[in-house]
């Protein structure tokens, strides 16, 4: 941690937000700033527009959980100023009580779309706001839990007999959401209580 | 009459009242739509492409909406080859990590190699030697050479063209020769550790170098010859899945994919790690952001990292390979079987791994498909709390719904062909 420079996002960020910006440090180089929950989108936002700052490229976007059970959990967003060759890492804790929920910055960044979706998938925070938020990686209807969570161990939460049994007992309609469905000739063939969720919306697969 | 028999069974359906065959002429007779329900084409279609076929390289799966052969939308889904690289990097020391690094981009495994020990330096602070830099430099540019040919060779056959299939592979080979005969693999290398390298080059190992690095260039000046002016070729790829350079950034793409739609970045250039700043080297940038210009991007990397490779076998220097670290750095066997500090060295290597101080790092470099970035959280224990990939072609490909809007059924192959993916990555 030698050379340790913070970056000079830091000061302008605090003027702005004031408590909102609850910490910075920097860890191997890379400057760590720590806001409050509820002005994730609005620090993110400002950093993103505002002249001097120009944080207009969203590398990363992912979640930390610690060791520690008591440690809160972190939302992760790497950003970079393309044209000012710097980078900022902006971090919200989520305390582990409360429930896992941060602003979507979709509207900002669609690349975060996926982001997102993996993040929910592999640590079940929401992102409200995210016009789509179904798992990524797993199944829809994948029910063991969050896989990168720590509770979560190495080889699932389910026996492997009871992992195959399931894969074996998978209905390969499932592999078409709702909405796949309403777009295709089978909607019409869908059972009464199928179309009725689709009326309301749902975009989720079937159960 | 029995030839007559012949004739109508060969050429018609029936008789006429006379006993002379009927003949149907060929085209249509009535006028389009006669017979076809009038609601025809308003209906929109669900094609499913995937997850097992050819042209989607690995096991995407594409859901498209079709309205006639316009594409209305198109809806991905992954996951398929997931087996939790991220997870199980949680159980293992740094160094077990790299092999898992291996099987993520497939295509480019050294680079992902140089990509985690780099990662790992970062967050330990340590600066490796002359020699292991030049010979990562070698590597990574290795790596993307053979990621672009089996682009190219793929493309080109989703494209209909075959012979510069034949050609990439057939150059794709001597590299993977080079690579076997340094690391003994062909696929799974593992090449780096943690400050340092798994193996020097053997003798002669330059030699062979120097001779791809002077013919491999015109292997490219013949698939320049055969793509770049040919008419096929640009009317499958020009205008077809264009991005703005604003999209580019907002999408987060990066790589070839970025730099096609004319945002000038490249992490070699821009953050320069492993020394790339003392190399001359060019970057090109695309103006349009389609097929052809990500076409045209890549082959000229492929130039550029010939140049880059002949520039590294010049800086090649004998001299240490490894810091000399013995909490970081295996022993060399003879000594950990002779000598009673080395054996206890060799001992707390297998045994308990590097430790890194408590902290995080994120490093990202410029492999062949994107920026590979890795992000490494450290307790102080000798297994990361998270390691976190940021997987380029996973990012660049949530940006296919976007640039399949209105295009037609057979440009949605040659889009996802030009996102140049690799399902090991996207993943993981």
């Amino acid at each position: 941690m030698s050379g340790a420079r913070v970056s000079s996002s830091v000061a302008p960020l605090r003027a702005t937000f004031g408590v909102a910006v609850e910490r910075s440090l920097v860890s191997c180089g890379d400057t760590i700033v720590y806001v409050a929950r509820e002005r994730s989108h609005d620090v993110l936002a400002w950093l993103r527009d505002t002249s001097g700052q120009e944080f207009n490229y969203l590398t990363d976007v992912t979640a930390v959980e610690y060791r520690d059970p008591e440690r809160p959990l972190e939302v992760v967003w790497q950003l970079r100023s393309l044209g000012r060759r710097e980078d900022l890492r902006v971090k919200v804790a989520l305390d582990k009580r409360q429930p896992l929920e941060v602003q979507s910055v979709w509207d900002l960044w669609k690349g975060s779309d996926w982001l997102e979706r993996e993040v929910y998938d592999m640590f079940g925070i929401t992102f409200a706001g995210h016009p789509d938020l179904r798992r990524l990686l797993m199944w829809e209807t994948y029910a063991e839990g969050y896989p990168l969570r720590k509770e979560f161990p190495l080889r699932g939460h389910f026996s492997r007999a009871e992992q195959t049994r399931q894969a074996l007992a998978a209905n390969p309609e499932a592999h078409y959401s709702l909405e796949e469905l309403s777009i295709a000739e089978a909607y019409g063939e869908l059972p009464r209580d199928m179309q009725e969720r689709l009326a309301r919306g749902e975009r989720g697969f079937l159960r | 009459m029995s030839q007559r028999t012949v004739e109508l069974s060969l050429a018609t359906p029936g008789l006429d009242r006379d006993g002379t065959p009927t003949r149907i002429p060929l085209g249509i007779a009535e006028p389009p739509g006669a017979h076809y329900d009038d609601d025809f084409g308003a209906e929109h279609m669900l094609v499913n492409i995937g997850p097992q076929h050819p042209a989607t390289h690995g096991v995407l799966r594409l859901v498209v909406e079709l309205e006639g052969e316009t594409v209305k939308r198109v809806i991905p889904h992954i996951g398929y080859l997931h087996s939790g690289f991220e997870k199980l990097g949680e159980y293992r020391h740094y160094n077990q990590i790299i092999p898992l690094t291996d099987r993520t981009d497939y295509l480019s495994p050294m680079a992902n190699n140089v990509g985690l020990a780099l990662t790992v330096e970062k967050l330990m602070g340590i600066e490796v030697t002359e020699r292991c830099r030049v010979l990562r430099v070698i590597a990574c540019e290795l790596s993307r050479i053979i990621s672009h040919l089996v682009w190219l060779g793929t493309t080109g056959i989703d494209l209909g063209a075959f012979t510069p299939f034949l050609w990439s592979f057939q150059e794709r080979e001597r590299v993977y020769n080079l690579q076997e005969a340094w690391t003994g693999a062909r696929l799974t290398t593992s090449l780096t550790r943690v400050g340092g390298m798994m193996a020097d080059i053997p003798d002669g190992w330059e030699a062979g170098l120097r001779d791809f690095v002077r013919t491999f260039p015109s292997t490219l000046e013949e698939v320049d010859t055969m793509f770049t002016r040919n008419a096929i070729w640009i009317g499958r790829t020009q205008n077809v899945g264009a991005l703005t350079a604003e999209e580019a950034i907002n999408y987060s793409l990066s790589g070839p994919m970025l730099r096609a739609s004319g945002v000038d970045y490249d992490v070699r250039k821009d953050r320069p790690y492993l020394g790339y700043e003392d190399y001359d080297f060019d970057v090109p940038v695309g103006e349009h952001g389609d097929i052809y210009d990500r076409y045209r991007v890549r082959l000229e990397e492929m130039f550029q990292s010939t140049r880059i490779l002949a520039q590294a076998l010049d800086k090649l220097k004998p001299g240490p390979l490894n810091v000399d670290d013995p909490r970081l750095i295996l022993p060399p066997k003879s000594r950990a079987m002779s000598d009673m500090e080395a054996m206890i060295y060799h001992f707390k290597q297998v045994m308990e791994g590097v430790k890194p101080p408590a902290g995080e790092a994120y490093m990202g470099i410029e492999n062949p498909k994107g920026e590979l970035g890795y992000y490494m959280v450290s307790d102080g224990t000798a297994k990361p709390v998270r390691w976190r990939i940021r997987p380029p072609s996973l990012i660049n490909l949530a940006s296919l719904p976007k640039m399949c809007e209105g295009a037609l059924l057979s440009d949605v192959i040659a889009i996802n062909a030009s996102v140049d993916i690799v399902m090991g990555e996207i993943d993981r």
